[in-house]
């Protein structure tokens, strides 16, 4: 199975159980299982070739320029973590099914779950390193989710905003330090950084990369100081617990950790940080969850413990290290996941994870005690258990370590931490299952269906196994480890075998599970010492810089957001006038390299026109509809002014938008008061005209410098005139451009302009289903109303000029290749004549007349744009390639036909359906109540009366 | 002529920004469309300035102009009335729900009034 699919089919599948949860939960499940377990079929299909040294890759190249490809590679490092994050996904799947109640909605918890575990293959399988970081933000989010997936818990809400904080922040941090390893390296490829590390350790940047990427592993991976957010994600439900923050997520760091050891390890920097952050969260959680009380709190601060371990195991920087590191991995992935397991059994059967409330189930819940005390013994590193054996060889490790200079720290503090290890795994099994049977459980306490027992049984398997013969997963480890340091050389000869003879690492281990076994006896006088020590809260500390962060966000938002948009537009304008200012003045202006064009006395006639009708609208904008007047002669000044400058088509279109654009003003002047009142204060009003006064002369001078100079560069427009007729089969370059060479812009502005125009659609949809409806029915007259409404001379031209104008339309649409014109112009050109036929006959009147509804229009119009750029496909072109030819049907002149034509025609539909579709939307609002229009025109209206009715206005 | 493009450019402009900044809805809108002709024509000078030099095609004509800046100015000229379109509906409707057309939060205005007034 492509390594593609095997990402995709969690990603894929994360629709299914939305939609199969309304065919049952068992479907559901059923549904959900079947797509993990064929991704780890897919995932198994290669892992015969990877454990022989071939390294499956699989590339697809998407933007090549900016090191943006999407390359995956399987390795064996790879493989183990897709294996466990496959294979304990279907444990976990398994036992949700079980686990989660009638209340929780199925389907949304296995969809978060599918897609976690989609960006968790993603990131264990990317060769890229962008990508890599897209995947590790997906598994931030989706475990954002599914923490807070019991919405209605506060807890659930908080935990998961703190995740999700800390680890987005590490996010961040390792986006940075993930780029400047790019940079360093040359290459966004694993596989090429790999290869790079004399390179990456020589410069300068390798110190920040290194820390930034530290950032995110540790944030991620729960290490000291980011370690306080893994317990406060206990709140998931408990397979969220088992299988994001025991087996998967939290592992993500480590994997990274152990992905980039070949070029980040080896420095005094990596062992200082690494170790000492590893040996810090290993001791300090291990003392932490001696003392908690909540079965979960304690396995949280227990794994937090155990990554620490593993950090360090990472940090030494050895090969031992790493070997020992992949094989706790392994070992902590299965004990971990069981005993959460096991104390969600707990938690479901006793409704409570209180150890006060706990003991004495051995003899209740014998299963769940034989699988939780397996599992809980493999943690504390008793013998015959996979966790012995791991244990042993950190302890051997760390034996051998030399951090600040002394050769004892390392091994002392490793002891300690092993040591209340020990100790919280019996105080597990003490408090929870032996001792006497109580009488105040909560709830009978029993052993629990087969499908929840199951999967924490299965887990105990390799626990046994392995911890009874480690030489069956010697070789699987070592090609790990070979993965890991990328040297087959160099990996580390020793056998794993339990007994070793007489060496430290074993009296280091006897120290601890003797000591531990002393702090469970010890353990209730240890409470109360504890319980008395003063201690720093995280959490507080967290929150209290969270609480800094939102008011000093709250204090620039309000100084810069205080719901007056003319305040943001005033801030905005300066910013930008700022900003231009100080690029002119502080580049280098050219000194012009074009004549100025003479001044003809037309165009000195057009400029003033504008200029005096600017000036004339800003001082009398009072007045509204003198405004719009104002508005119609700059617009009309502005379409000759195109013309004149060469671009006819510009010119029939901005004359054309005026017309439809002052009758949707007039229209909505109709609604809204006639004058603006004098509000703002003189001082508000010189700042304003001080503001637009630099606005315009920055505006002016820009373009003046911009006419002035040539080309800095190359204009493309030369290949566009030279193949224009060659290539598009039209002489009017616009045209050609817009239905040919820029067709895919084109054909994204005419959706734009359909969605612009359902917006309007849908906002009058709004308005009228609310209380405005009523106001509009009932408004009365501010004026008089006019004799009349529909004039007998008005719609009889209109009528007649329909054909005409429709004509004029068709002739433009055809000619539009070759001479101005085309589907913009025409679309606007027809829209006007069906426009004049609601003025002069009335809403009521056209709208019956109207077959085909708008929306359909524009969707029409979209659509066949789209089929005709689809239709190049059948000729092994890409999207919108256009063909021509030239045809003679006697006794016609030969013409042309070209693909284009189809494109255009959708533009000249969508252009039609969407100004109508909004000004029928406005004149909507206009509908009067008790007032139907007449089916004829007529000069009098026998309704209206001469004084000015009372009502709303 | 470049001239008197570029100062009817910064005329449209400034007018534009005093009608955006004044308090009500309309003359806002109107700001808008005046901002939008400065932006249209700005956009097409960007090809600079040609007098009887078509963009088609035609046997015996030499000099063209530039053809791309108003290809891309055609399609900005109908997006504006869309927008326009939009903007005009949001504005009709929040008169008609609310019965003012002030485009500011009035306590954010009656802010304002002080400080301009201090």
């Amino acid at each position: 199975m492509s390594l593609f699919l095997i990402i995709a089919l969690p990603f894929l599948g994360a629709l299914l159980p939305g939609l199969m949860i309304q065919a049952g939960r068992q479907s559901c499940f059923i549904m959900t299982f079947l797509v993990t377990a064929s991704a780890l079929i897919g995932l198994a299909t290669h892992a015969p070739a990877v454990l022989a040294g071939e390294v499956v890759t699989a590339q697809l190249n998407w933007l090549p320029s900016l090191g943006l490809n999407v390359n995956l590679f399987l390795d064996p490092l790879g493989l183990m973590f897709a294996g466990l994050i496959l294979g304990i996904g279907l444990l976990i799947i398994t036992y949700a099914r079980f686990y989660l109640s009638r209340d929780d909605n199925m389907g949304e918890f296995y969809s978060y779950l599918l897609l976690f575990q989609g960006a968790m293959v993603g990131i264990v399988l990317s060769d890229n390193i962008l990508m890599l970081l897209i995947f590790w933000e997906l598994t931030s989010l989706s475990s954002f989710l599914l923490i807070g997936f019991w919405k209605h818990t506060a807890d659930g809400r908080q935990g998961a905003r703190m995740a999700l904080t800390v680890t987005g922040m590490g996010g961040l941090a390792l986006i940075g330090g993930m780029l400047l390893l790019g940079q360093i390296a040359g290459s966004y490829d694993l596989t090429t950084i790999l290869e790079n590390r004399e390179l990456i350790q020589a410069s300068p940047l390798y110190v920040p990369a290194l820390i930034l990427i530290l950032v995110g592993c540790f944030t991620k991976s729960a290490q000291f100081p980011f370690h306080f957010w893994l317990p406060h994600a206990m709140a998931a439900p408990t397979p969220v617990s088992a299988y994001l923050h025991s087996a998967t997520m939290v592992k993500a760091g480590l994997f990274l950790m152990a992905r980039l050891w070949p070029v980040l390890s080896g420095t005094d920097l990596w062992v200082i940080l690494v170790c000492s952050a590893g040996l810090i969260t290993m001791v300090l959680g291990a003392v932490i969850a001696l003392f908690k009380d909540d079965l979960k709190a304690l396995l949280a601060f227990s794994t937090v413990s155990h990554l620490g371990l593993i950090t360090f195991l990472l940090g030494t920087g050895t090969a031992f290290g790493a070997m020992a590191a992949v094989f706790h991995i392994l070992n902590h992935a299965s004990f971990k996941a069981a005993l959460f397991m096991t104390a969600g059994i707990v938690d479901h059967a006793v409704h409570t994870r209180d150890m006060k409330r706990l003991g004495g189930l051995r003899r209740l819940m014998p299963l769940t005690f034989a699988v939780a005390t397996i599992a809980a013994l493999s943690m504390a590193g008793i013998p015959l258990l996979n966790g012995f054996l791991s244990k042993e060889m950190m302890l051997e490790e760390a034996y051998h370590t030399t951090l600040f200079g002394s050769p004892y720290l390392v091994a002392a503090v490793a002891t300690l931490g092993a040591l209340f290890s020990a100790g919280y795994s019996f105080r597990f099994i003490a408090h929870t299952f032996l001792g006497p049977v109580r009488d105040d459980y909560p709830d009978t306490p029993h052993d629990p269906e087969v499908g929840l027992l199951l999967p924490p049984a299965l887990l105990i398997i390799p626990v046994i196994l392995i911890g009874v013969a480690p030489f069956l997963a010697e070789p699987f480890v070592k090609t790990v480890t070979q993965a890991v340091i990328g040297n087959a050389a160099a990996v580390p000869d020793a056998h794993f075998k339990i007994w070793h003879g007489l060496v430290p690492a074993l009296w280091m281990s006897v120290i601890a599970v003797v000591g531990g076994l002393i702090l469970l006896a010890a353990f209730a006088p240890l409470a109360r010492v504890w319980a008395a020590t003063p201690r720093l809260e995280a959490k507080a500390i967290f929150d209290r810089i969270i609480g800094w962060a939102v008011s000093l966000a709250y204090v620039c938002a309000e100084r810069l957001h205080n719901n007056s948009f003319t305040r943001y537009a005033a801030i905005f304008t300066a910013t930008v006038i700022a900003v231009g200012a100080h690029a002119w003045f502080t580049g280098v202006n050219a000194a012009p390299t074009r004549d100025m064009l003479a001044i003809t006395p037309v165009g000195f006639a057009g400029w003033l026109m504008l200029i005096l009708a600017t000036v004339f609208l800003v001082t009398v904008h009072r007045n509204r509809l003198a405004t719009l007047i104002l508005m119609g002669v700059i617009g009309l000044m502005v379409s000759v002014g195109f013309n004149y400058f060469s671009a006819p088509d510009l010119a029939l279109t901005q004359i054309s938008v005026e017309v439809v654009t002052i009758v949707l003003l007039l229209l909505a002047l109709n609604f809204l008061p006639n004058a603006t009142p004098v509000e703002s204060t003189t001082g508000q009003r010189t700042r304003d005209i001080v503001l637009a006064l630099a606005g315009g002369i920055a505006a002016m001078g820009l373009t003046y410098a911009m006419l002035m100079s040539d080309f800095p560069i190359t204009s493309i427009s030369e290949y566009h005139l030279a193949n224009s007729y060659k290539g598009g089969g039209g002489t009017n370059v616009v045209n050609v451009i817009l239905v040919d060479f820029r067709g895919f812009d084109t054909f994204g502005e005419i959706i734009v302009l359909g969605i612009a125009a359902l917006v309007i659609y849908a906002l009058t949809e709004a308005l009228l289903a609310g209380p405005v409806r009523a106001r509009l029915l009932n408004r009365g007259y501010e004026e008089a109303r006019a004799g009349d409404a529909h004039p007998l001379m008005m719609v009889v031209l209109t009528r007649v000029l329909m054909p005409l104008v429709l004509m004029v339309g068709v002739f433009i649409f055809l000619r539009g290749h070759n001479e101005p014109g085309g589907g913009f112009i025409a679309g606007l050109v027809v829209a006007i004549a069906v426009l004049m036929q609601y003025m002069a006959s009335g809403f009521s009147w056209a709208d019956r007349r109207q077959r085909y509804p708008y929306h359909g229009i524009i969707g029409a119009g979209v659509l066949c744009a789209g089929l005709t750029g689809i239709g190049a496909w059948f000729a092994g072109a890409p999207f919108l390639s256009s063909a021509f030819g030239y045809f003679r049907i006697p006794p016609m002149e030969k013409f042309e036909l070209a693909t284009a034509m189809g494109f255009d025609l959708g533009v000249f539909l969508a252009v039609v359906g969407a100004v109508m579709l909004s000004l029928e939307s406005f004149s909507r609002l206009g509908r009067r109540a008790g007032i139907e229009d007449s089916d004829y025109a007529m000069d009098i209206d026998p309704s209206r009366t001469e004084t000015v009715t009372g009502g709303e206005s | 002529m470049e001239l008197l493009v570029a100062t009817a450019i910064g005329t449209l402009t400034a007018a534009g920004i005093y009608m955006i900044l004044r308090l009500r809805t309309f003359p806002v809108i109107i700001g808008t469309s005046l901002l939008s002709y400065a932006v249209n024509v700005f956009l097409f000078a960007s090809g600079r300035l040609a007098l009887n030099a078509p963009p088609v095609l035609r046997d015996g004509v030499e000099v063209y102009t530039d053809p791309l800046p108003q290809a891309l100015v055609l399609t900005a000229i109908v997006i504006s009335f869309g927008m326009t379109a939009v903007i005009v509906m949001i504005a009709v409707g929040s008169y008609l729900s609310s019965d003012d057309d002030l485009v500011n939060d009035p306590d954010a205005d009656a802010d304002q009034t002080r400080e301009g007034a201090a």
